[in-house]
């Protein structure tokens, strides 16, 4: 029983993080319809950008973090008016390709700049965990997850309350219409990718502490990512969140009951489950299909 | 039109002829380098790399082997064993080296294998553990990494010392890391251990927190971790997190301590750790000038300096190479392979001299290479109380 708190505790956390990841490439999805490949590189940046900050620079953690976003936020925009505009109008496959193309690139920078060998970075909490009767949690996990809430709420009232989340949302259901109605198309798409990559890139800053930053950490990301996204129903906010939790608690449950060398494989079962019952994803809309 | 082919093929054939060829007294000694230089290990195949190229610049410094120099071609496997198997190819076919070190990992080395007997080129394995390196019949293979049995034997004298009573596990999930329970296991059991949980993570997982809280429910003392420093700097820092209080024993001598104290901090008091190198006390190996002379030369270069525990072993895989070649006379793989079953020197581990292990007729060399257990203690690197004289 003890145990299995314990396993639920760290699911919950984990999922946190996962739904944090999730949030950012179902936004651009949602909005953009790119299937961003390179989602995972911004989290490595976001992680880089806070080493950098952080251990070179010797600035405060909540500097860091607000560093790790803006320059998710910078790169992104660059991106997007480099590679996604011209393309505006394309095939999504097209745009896949270019996205995997910086997807290895991106990743081959970081080697170039940072080489193969992980870093730690520091971080202000203490290392002795909360402890709970039997339930230890790390001070660092629950500002993770506290931060990861937050982030998403923001999001979430950002799209659904402000006059740029309505931009953004007319821009997306008819792009023509909207541009009629005097909104600035281009800017939205520029918006619409920086923030979703800033916050890929706050997952990193916030999550590199918790773990180590090296080149390859954006594979991993973006595989929990995508699994998230699936999950949740492509495009849905909602959903991600609580596809995130779901996988964190699965593959949790599934390392603790099952068998550990197996845990990648009991989420990926859930998520074929999920597929099999509810083919758009768990939370998905009915108009979201086809 | 066929005239024109058949001009085009003796442009060819005379193009082809033109390079300097194996024999060329001048040409230099290539010697293939196969290490995980990016992905999830690439700390410990950097290392690797960085001896490697201390042994190529020693031995070129001293006049090369008859007046030939050194050659490093060097591949990165990408901490995956698909890429070593294609890095080995790329190597004998477009590189035509005579002979290779690598691959670091058991299941990289494990993978390239089959492209050594194919073309008939010897890889000298530096750092992979798992048995069935030199229990495949390739006779192109010559560990000097020991195998998880015999790193299980050199410990098996110290279980006592260490009070182990009841043994967990905890391996990434790799031939390695399977093969380093099995290993284990079985000499704790022959000694009386109980043996608890056998746990796996997958090789670039960074959440060990599933794990840590079913080992914490198996009430034992002891847990044996095994896989690269980046994972096992993680498991000590969610083990930390998660008040898993036993005492820690690293095995496959990728642990890098110093690393360790740098990464994880307090996390990382108290543990043991199985290392082949001690660059803390050089003086203690069994060759002390040549195990000083390599730190010296480290720390000369700016090398981290933990590093020195995987670096050692890029060091002697190459001077084991040189060795053969030079005994051999000629670099050529069939030549250099035979003369490796002759080497017998001392490297920075101690003494390198292969013996046969393996289905008879199609025997691997296996080294007896050096063991030793060190621990962290209030922040520094030093020797248990049960080995201080």
């Amino acid at each position: 029983m003890e145990q299995l708190l314990q396993h639920l505790v760290n699911g919950l956390v984990l999922g946190g993080t996962y739904a944090l990841l999730g949030i950012g490439l179902t936004l651009i999805f949602g909005l953009m319809s790119v299937v961003n490949f390179a989602h995972g590189e911004f989290y490595t940046l976001g992680a880089y950008a806070a080493f950098a900050v952080l251990a070179l620079a010797g600035w405060p953690f909540f500097a860091a973090l607000a560093a790790a976003i803006a320059a998710g936020a910078v790169l992104g925009a660059l991106c997007e008016r480099t590679l996604l505009r011209p393309l505006r109008g394309e095939s999504i496959d097209t745009v896949m390709l270019v996205m995997i193309g910086l997807w290895i690139a991106m990743q081959n920078t970081e080697l170039l700049v940072w080489g193969g060998v992980a870093r730690s970075i520091p971080h202000p909490f203490p290392t002795e965990p909360l402890t709970l009767g039997p339930l230890n949690i790390a001070p660092l996990r629950l500002f993770v997850v506290g931060a990861a809430a937050a982030l998403i709420a923001a999001a979430w009232l950002l799209i659904q309350r402000t006059r740029l989340g309505t931009a953004m949302r007319a821009t997306f259901q008819d792009r023509d219409t909207a541009a009629l109605m005097g909104v600035p198309i281009g800017r939205i798409h520029t918006i619409t990718f920086a923030f979703g990559s800033a916050l890929a890139a706050a997952a990193g800053a916030l999550l590199g502490p918790v773990f180590l930053a090296y080149p390859s950490m954006g594979d991993l990301a973006s595989l929990k990512a995508f699994s998230v996204v699936i999950l949740g129903g492509l495009g849905n906010l909602a959903g991600a969140t609580l596809g995130g939790l779901l996988l964190g608690v699965a593959e949790e449950l599934g390392a603790g009951y099952v068998s550990s060398g197996y845990r990648d494989a009991v989420g990926f079962v859930a998520i074929i489950l999920v597929l099999l019952f509810r083919p758009a994803g768990l939370f998905a809309r009915a108009e979201r299909i086809g | 039109m066929l005239k024109r082919a058949v001009a085009s093929c003796l442009v060819f054939l005379l193009a082809v002829t033109a390079v300097p060829t194996a024999g060329d007294a001048q040409a230099p000694i290539k010697i293939g380098v196969i290490q995980p230089l990016s992905g999830p290990v690439a700390a410990s195949g950097n290392y690797v790399r960085m001896g490697a190229e201390i042994a190529r610049d020693w031995i070129n410094a001293r006049g090369g082997v008859s007046g030939r120099k050194i050659e490093l071609v060097i591949e990165d496997n990408k901490s995956d064993p698909k890429e070593a198997a294609s890095a080995a190819e790329k190597l004998i076919v477009r590189d035509k080296v005579p002979a290779i070190m690598g691959a670091w990992g058991s299941s990289m080395t494990l993978a390239a294998m089959p492209k050594l007997e194919e073309y008939g080129v010897p890889m000298v394995v530096e750092t992979s553990s798992a048995a069935s390196v030199t229990r495949r019949g390739n006779p192109w293979v010559f560990r000097i990494s020991p195998p998880s049995e015999m790193e299980a034997l050199g410990l098996a004298q110290y279980v006592d010392k260490l009070g182990v009573k009841k043994a967990d596990f905890l391996a990434v999930n790799t031939d390695w890391g399977r093969g380093a329970i099995q290993a284990f296991g079985d000499m704790l059991k022959k000694r009386g251990v109980q043996v608890g949980a056998a746990e796996y993570m997958e090789q670039a997982a960074t959440d060990m927190n599933a794990q840590i809280t079913k080992i914490k429910g198996t009430g034992g003392d002891t847990l044996f971790l095994t896989t690269a420093v980046e994972q096992i700097t993680l498991v000590l820092k969610q083990g930390q997190e998660q008040r898993l209080q036993r005492k820690i024993i690293t095995t496959g001598g990728s642990s890098s301590p110093t690393q360790l104290i740098k990464q994880a901090g307090a996390a990382a008091e108290g543990s043991y750790h199985i290392v082949f190198f001690m660059p803390w006390f050089p003086e203690a190996m069994p060759d002390g000038k040549l195990a000083k002379a390599f730190v010296d030369e480290w720390n000369k270069r700016g090398h981290p300096f933990e590093g020195l525990t995987e670096g050692f072993r890029g060091h002697d895989g190459i001077a084991t190479i040189v060795e053969a070649v030079k005994l051999s006379g000629k670099d050529e793989p069939k030549a250099i392979r035979d003369a490796l079953w002759k080497v017998s020197f001392t490297g920075v581990n101690g003494p390198i001299k292969f013996e046969k292990d393996g289905p008879a007729g199609k025997e691997s060399g296996q080294s007896k290479p050096s063991i030793f257990v060190v621990q962290v203690r209030d922040g520094k690197v030093a020797l248990p109380d049960f080995l201080k004289k």
